[in-house]
Parts: C-alpha cells; structure tokens; sequence
C-alpha cells in the first residue's frame, strides 16, 4: 500500500497586514499627527490629513472560545467595519470613523461582558503564560490568577486614575515568561527538586541538565544502582531550571512553590532608561481559586502608588523619588534579608553614598 | 451534544466577577466538545492538587521541525490509563500572526471555524512571543488544522532553539510617534528565516521585536535577542497651535513639574519667544503668545517623555530610523539582560535600507549560530566573548552610544592602543 500524499507547507511567514487594516488607518498609514483620550478605554488619533478615528479598546480573557471570538466579529461587523486588532495584553480594539459610533460600541462591549478601559494611566489587562491549563513546568495557573485579579482591578482598568500606566504580569515559574511589569507575580520555589531516581538515566540527557543549573549544583551520581544526578542542597537556589530538562527533578510544590512580588520593571525609554524589576515580597501562598493573599498584597501595593506618586511618575519612578525605605514603610512590607541581591554584579545594587532619606 | 461535565467547585469561582471568564468559555466549548469537558476535569484536578499534568514530546507538522507544542497529560490512574481521555492529547499550533495583530472579522471567523472543526475550540490572542495560539489538537488533528491555517496564508511560528515568532508595534498604522515602518521591516526580517523558524537548529532561541520608537511598547529591549527601535536624529519637530492648546488646558505648574522637570537630560528650558535660541539644533515651540518651550535637541535623548505628555505639539523628527540592540533576555541563566547598543542608528526608509538590516541580522544569527553554547542566548554570549570581540565579527566599529561610562578599571591590555588610534583616524579622513 502506497503512503498517502503528504501536503507540502507554504513557507509563507508572517503575512502582510495591509488587507487587515481599517480603511481609514491603511489610507493615513505612517501619517498621524496627535491623538487624545476623551474618555477612558477610547483613543482618538488625527491624521496630518485631517482624518480622525476613535478606537475603542476592550479586556478579553485572552484563551478565548469560539462563541466569545465570534461574538467580538458580530460587534466588529456592526460598528467597525469589519476589523479589528489586538494589544500587546491581549485587549482588542475596535476602530471606528465616526465619533457617534463610539458610545454606542462602548455601550454594546459593556452589555456582552467586555469591560472598556485598559488606556492611559489606567491598570490595563495582566501579561499572562499558560499554567495550569497548558504548560507543561507550571508552579500555578496563569488565567485563574488574571481572571482573580482583574476582577479585583475591575475600577482601575476602567478609569484612568493611576499616576501613569501600570503594566502587571504573572508567571508561573521563574523562567517569567510573562515578563517585566510594573508589578509582577512569579512563581518563588523554596525547596530543591525532588529527585525520582528511578527516572532520570532514561528521561535526562544528564550533561546537559547539570549544564542547565546556574550556581553548578547538580553532579552526575549513581543512586540505587542507577545512573542519575545529585543536588548539592546547600548550593541550590530553587530556580527550577532543571526540571524542563529533566522532568524527573520536580521542582513544583503544592506547599513550598511560593509567589514573589516583583515592582519596577518599566520597558519604556521615557523619562530614566528601562529598567528590571526588583523582588519585595515572597512567600505568599499559592493559593487557587483566587489567589486571595497574593491579591491583598498586590492591591496594598497599588494603591499606595496611587496615593502616592505623582503625575506620570511609573513604579519605578516614584521608588526613585521616594526610596526604598519608604517603599517598604509606607506599604507595610517586611524588608528581608533575602531581598538583598547576592547574584552576580550584585554590588551595583548595593547603596555605595551617604545617601539616606530620615 | 458532549458527555456530562465533571463536577468543578474551584473552576465555577472563576465564573463570578465583572472580568471576561476563560472558565465559562471553556464550559460553553464543553456543551458540544468531549475534549473540552476533559480539559475542565484536568483542569480541576490542577486547583485542587496545585500540580501541573502536562508533559511534552513530539508532535509536528511534514515539512517543519517546530510550531507545535505537544501536550500530552499525565493524570493517569493505576493502570497508566488517562484519567481525562479526551484532552490526553492537547497540542497547540503557533502560529504567526500579522504585523501590529490586525484582523479582519472574515479570518477569524475562518481560525473559528477551523479550530472547531479541528481542534478544541480555544484560541489565545496571543502567546507571549506574539503567536494566535490554536490550544487543544489531538496528535490526529494536528495536521489537518495546520493545512487549512497554512491555505489561508497563515504559517507556524517558532519553538525551541529556533529564531521565534516576532511583534511588533500598531506603529505607523495609527500612531503618531511611529518612527519606521514597522510592519514591513519585521516581515522583512522574520520572512529572511523562514527556515530557522521552521527548522530549529540554532544553539537556543533568537527572538526579534519591532517597536516603532523608545517607549518600546512591545518591550524588546527586556526580552528580544534583537531590538529594533525607532528614533530620530534631527530635530524635535513642533507644532505652535497645539502646544498653545495644551498650555491653555494644562497650566504652567503641569507644565514644569510633568514635562520640564521629568526631561531626563535638561534639555527643555522655558523661555520668552523672543530669548528663543536661533541655533541649528533647537526645536521651540509656543505656549501663549509670550512663552515657548525650548529644545536643545544635542542634549535630548530621545526618551520620549515630553512627546508623550504634549503629543502632537512635540513630535518625533523627520530623519527617522532605528536604534538597534542586541542581547535583551529574561533570567535563566546568567540573570535578566537588557539588549544594548549595537547600531546606535540606521535608516530605515528604503528597501535597501531594509535590506542592510536583514543583512546585519543573518550575520548576527551566523556567528551565533556558531558560537553561541548549547542553551546560550546571544547576550550571554556576549558577554562570555566581550562586546569587542562581538563587534569585530560584526564589522561593527566601536562607538561611545555602546556604553553607559568607559571603563572603570585597568585590567586591560593596551599595546594596540597607537594602532587602534591610527584605525580611527584613517576612517575619519576618508569620511571627510
């Protein structure tokens, strides 16, 4: 019996977006003058040209079903010519040409359970990874923990009342896929793996598993009468970076896989140069559903920036301004020895100046 | 009509609460689908253990070696059995999506339509390398999905040590700081290396993003190997009329304490029209019909803060191009890196243009491919080789944008000094 014919792929990469833009963007591309926000969740850009769109920006869940997407496309076809796009934080955006479509599209978002906002100084939706529901290394579950806190956030998102935009993320381990925000939740494992030695002659390419580990704790052992790997506890780090490798090294725990609060990151060049977030909190819990504890500690957080920073000041910009002795005072988090780096290039964080704020 | 769902307290809290619910999607996916209700058990059975149950292994379209990430579940009963059979196989399809993520209702309605045909139903906009991840095929299915995506012009993304899937920004699309075009220099780009997507062979991942100026929104100097941002480097241009706008919304002590106070170089001062410099490098623009604001454009960085507070009132020149870094990753193995300098600026504006920063990036993907260790990104290899080394097999000459201060030790060797001198000053003769 012949094989049957296999299809050969079309090598054709990533696909032009001309056909998918909004006519009114295609014909004003790379000729926009200035945009404001009349009120939050809506951007109004003006051409050079004189033309002028409203884009309306929506929360989504990000892993949509079908029905939820369809819908979204009866709300597009109706008020948006049939188009539509998505943000970097998985919000979708609808673009119109007439300023009197927009109450009404805000209006229908609203009332099919899409929340508007996620523009401006506001907290828009959480840069999240898979967990639980399909990664194959998570310490948690990424859209539960989102679901959980943007239900908590639910007023910030939909108003621009923070002293500039808050970037969250979550990450279910410390590989942090969800990458660097103003404020971040990731996975903080504190116990080394558990090692089934039974496993790992079979599973691991052990070379490249002790290659994997960042402070060289891992050696190749004979355990049981099998070929297999060690782990000098007292070395170890808990980052976990073993375990892709070698499944057999489970670095996850119901109990001892904790979350750690990250606060700082900031992408942005604008104002001070990027910058990468700092720990200041951990051992929290990791707690489903709703991952209550790790929420009152994001919101404590939150809302102390809130009260506190200035106009435009991010995260990192108003730790800057205030200190991190404040920081730590005034939202009421325990400064621990763990929070003092000991990595490499670690001294550049060390404070090197007589500079205290009393 | 699928079988009857399985019984999940924790996962029904998730349903309440203003936020859209991934919960009821997956509910709403379990009326019809036997995969979807399995999911919903696997799934529950995470929330109340806190263990994942996901295990990888090999599932692939013909003709590519990567794209697909295989799930196959480990939640099996005493005799090895799949507790879930129908998500036991639960396979994702990257794929790429178009620059800036814009769609049309027709092709969405198409992944819908393929997707429930062939797959689970669930579809992520996006992952966060950039891809419309298709979650939940059967190994069966996989590639039955994968062609009629593929027919509608759509092609996998990357996985593994492959160059990935890429971003980039709304851009000139609809946003007045674009500062190149950002859709056709990142198809430009990943369109190059179809094949290293496609076929992973590289030491580790290379990832690519395209943001069209430094407020970086798709945040490529923390987490791609290659940056690319848009800047400028003629003047701030101005506009009189909506600068006189903003003042008269916004005020002097919005004005001095948001914008002139928050300039990170001090390079904006407020001035009386007519003590406005006449110099070349400086950008002014009005406030009433006494005041302006001034620009020394030799001392601004491009940092982007008072375009974003007065936009349309400032605004990014018109000799527009883009910085170029290289190295930005996250923390495994040697901590978080931020790209940096290596092409402080590059034009952008005609296809050969284009075409010179393809070529700086196959030879950046060539010598990393060559060099780099197994499972090292191209910033830890830089910085195991040292930037000057990185730079001479780049033919890149070395420049002062490339650091934050010199050096600030003397545990160097410097015998080539004279020559390195003479090296520099042979080419400032023949560019003049």
């Amino acid at each position: 019996m012949s094989q049957p014919q296999m299809r050969r792929p079309v090598e054709c990469g990533v696909p032009d977006n001309q056909k998918y833009l909004h006519p009114v963007l295609a014909k004003n591309y790379g000729n926009w003058k200035y945009h404001d926000r009349p009120r939050p969740g809506v951007l109004h850009h003006v051409s050079h040209s004189g033309d002028q769109v409203w884009s309306v920006r929506a929360g989504t869940q990000r892993q949509m079903d079908v029905y939820t997407i369809r819908k979204l496309c009866d709300i597009a076809d109706k008020f948006a010519e049939s188009r539509v796009r998505f943000t970097i934080r998985s919000n979708i955006e609808f673009i119109v040409s007439d300023e009197k479509k927009v109450a009404p599209l805000v209006a229908e978002l609203e009332k099919n359970g899409f929340p508007v906002g996620g523009t401006g100084n506001s907290v828009t939706m959480i840069a999240h990874t898979q967990g639980w529901l399909h990664c194959d290394i998570p310490g948690t579950d990424a859209s539960g923990v989102v679901k959980s806190l943007m239900d908590e956030l639910i007023h910030e998102f939909k108003h621009e009342e923070m002293p500039n935009r808050v970037h969250l993320s979550t990450s279910c381990c410390e590989i942090n896929c969800g990458g660097q925000a103003d404020l971040a939740i990731i996975v903080q494992h504190t116990k080394p793996p558990k090692i089934n030695h039974d496993l790992v002659a079979n599973v691991c390419e052990r070379p490249a598993v002790v290659a994997r580990c960042p402070v060289a704790a891992i050696r190749p052992a004979m355990v049981n009468g099998k070929p297999s790997l060690e782990v000098d506890e007292a070395k170890c780090v808990c980052c976990g970076a073993c375990y892709p490798p070698c499944p057999p090294m489970q670095i996850n725990d119901p109990e001892y896989s904790k979350l750690a609060i990250w606060v700082g990151g900031k992408n942005s060049n604008a104002r001070g140069k990027p910058t990468f977030m700092k720990m200041v909190a951990s051992g929290l819990p990791n707690n489903p559903p709703r991952w209550t504890e790790a929420a009152e500690v994001v919101k404590k957080i939150l809302y102390t920036y809130k009260e506190d920073a200035r106009p435009w000041e991010r995260m990192a910009d108003w730790i800057d301004r205030i200190g991190w002795p404040r920081f730590f005072e005034k939202t009421g988090l325990p400064f621990t020895k763990y929070l003092v780096d000991d990595w490499r290039g670690s001294r550049a964080n060390l404070n090197a100046s007589a500079h205290i704020r009393f | 009509m699928a079988k009857k769902p399985h019984h999940t307290p924790n996962l029904d809290q998730l349903e309440s609460g203003p936020w859209p619910s991934f919960v009821t999607g997956l509910k709403r996916l379990a009326k019809d689908k036997d995969q979807a209700v399995d999911l919903l058990g696997q799934l529950e059975t995470s929330y109340q253990t806190k263990k994942g149950y996901w295990k990888g292994g090999t599932v692939g379209v013909f003709g590519y070696g990567g794209g697909v990430i295989p799930r196959f579940t480990e939640l099996k009963d005493e005799k090895g059995e799949p507790i879930y059979k129908d998500a036991a196989e639960f396979h994702t399809l990257r794929v790429m999506p178009p620059p800036g993520m814009h769609y049309d209702t027709d092709t969405l309605r198409k992944f819908c339509d393929i997707w429930e045909k062939h797959g689970s139903g669930l579809i992520a906009f996006h992952g966060q390398s950039g891809d419309i991840m298709f979650q939940g095929a059967t190994t069966e299915n996989v590639q039955k999905a994968f062609d009629e995506i593929n027919e509608m012009g759509f092609d996998l993304g990357g996985a593994g040590p492959a160059v990935r899937t890429s971003m980039s920004c709304v851009g000139a699309a609809r946003c007045e700081q674009s500062c190149y075009n950002e859709a056709k220099v990142h198809r430009a780009v990943l369109n190059t290396f179809t094949d290293d997507i496609h076929r992973p062979s590289l030491p580790y991942k290379f990832k690519f993003k395209f943001s069209g100026c430094p407020n970086d929104c798709m945040n490529s100097i923390q987490r791609a190997d290659m940056a690319v941002i848009g800047t400028w480097r003629d003047n701030m241009r101005t506009d009189d009329e909506l600068g006189k706008k903003w003042f008269a919304k916004h005020g002097m002590n919005e004005l001095v304490n948001d914008v002139v106070a928050r300039c990170p170089t001090k390079a904006i001062q407020i001035k009386d029209i007519k003590n406005v410099r006449k110099d070349a490098h400086i950008s002014s623009v009005k406030l009433n019909d006494t005041q302006a604001l001034e620009v020394d454009n030799k001392d601004c960085v491009r940092c982007m803060h008072c375009v974003n507070v007065m936009t349309g009132a400032l605004a990014p020149g018109k000799d527009k191009g883009a910085t170029i870094l290289v190295g930005g990753k996250s923390h495994l193995k040697i901590g978080g890196l931020m790209g940096t300098v290596i092409l402080p600026f590059i034009k952008l504006d005609t296809d050969e243009d284009i075409e010179k920063l393809v070529d700086f990036a196959q030879r950046t993907i060539d010598f990393f491919a060559e060099n780099a260790l197994e499972h090292e990104r191209t910033g830890e290899m830089i910085e195991r080789i040292g930037l000057a080394n990185f730079l001479d097999a780049m033919e890149v000459d070395v420049d002062p944008n490339m650091v934050t201060s010199p050096r600030m030790n003397p545990y160097v060797r410097t015998d080539g000094w004279d020559e390195e001198v003479a090296k520099i000053n042979a080419k400032k003769k023949q560019a003049a």
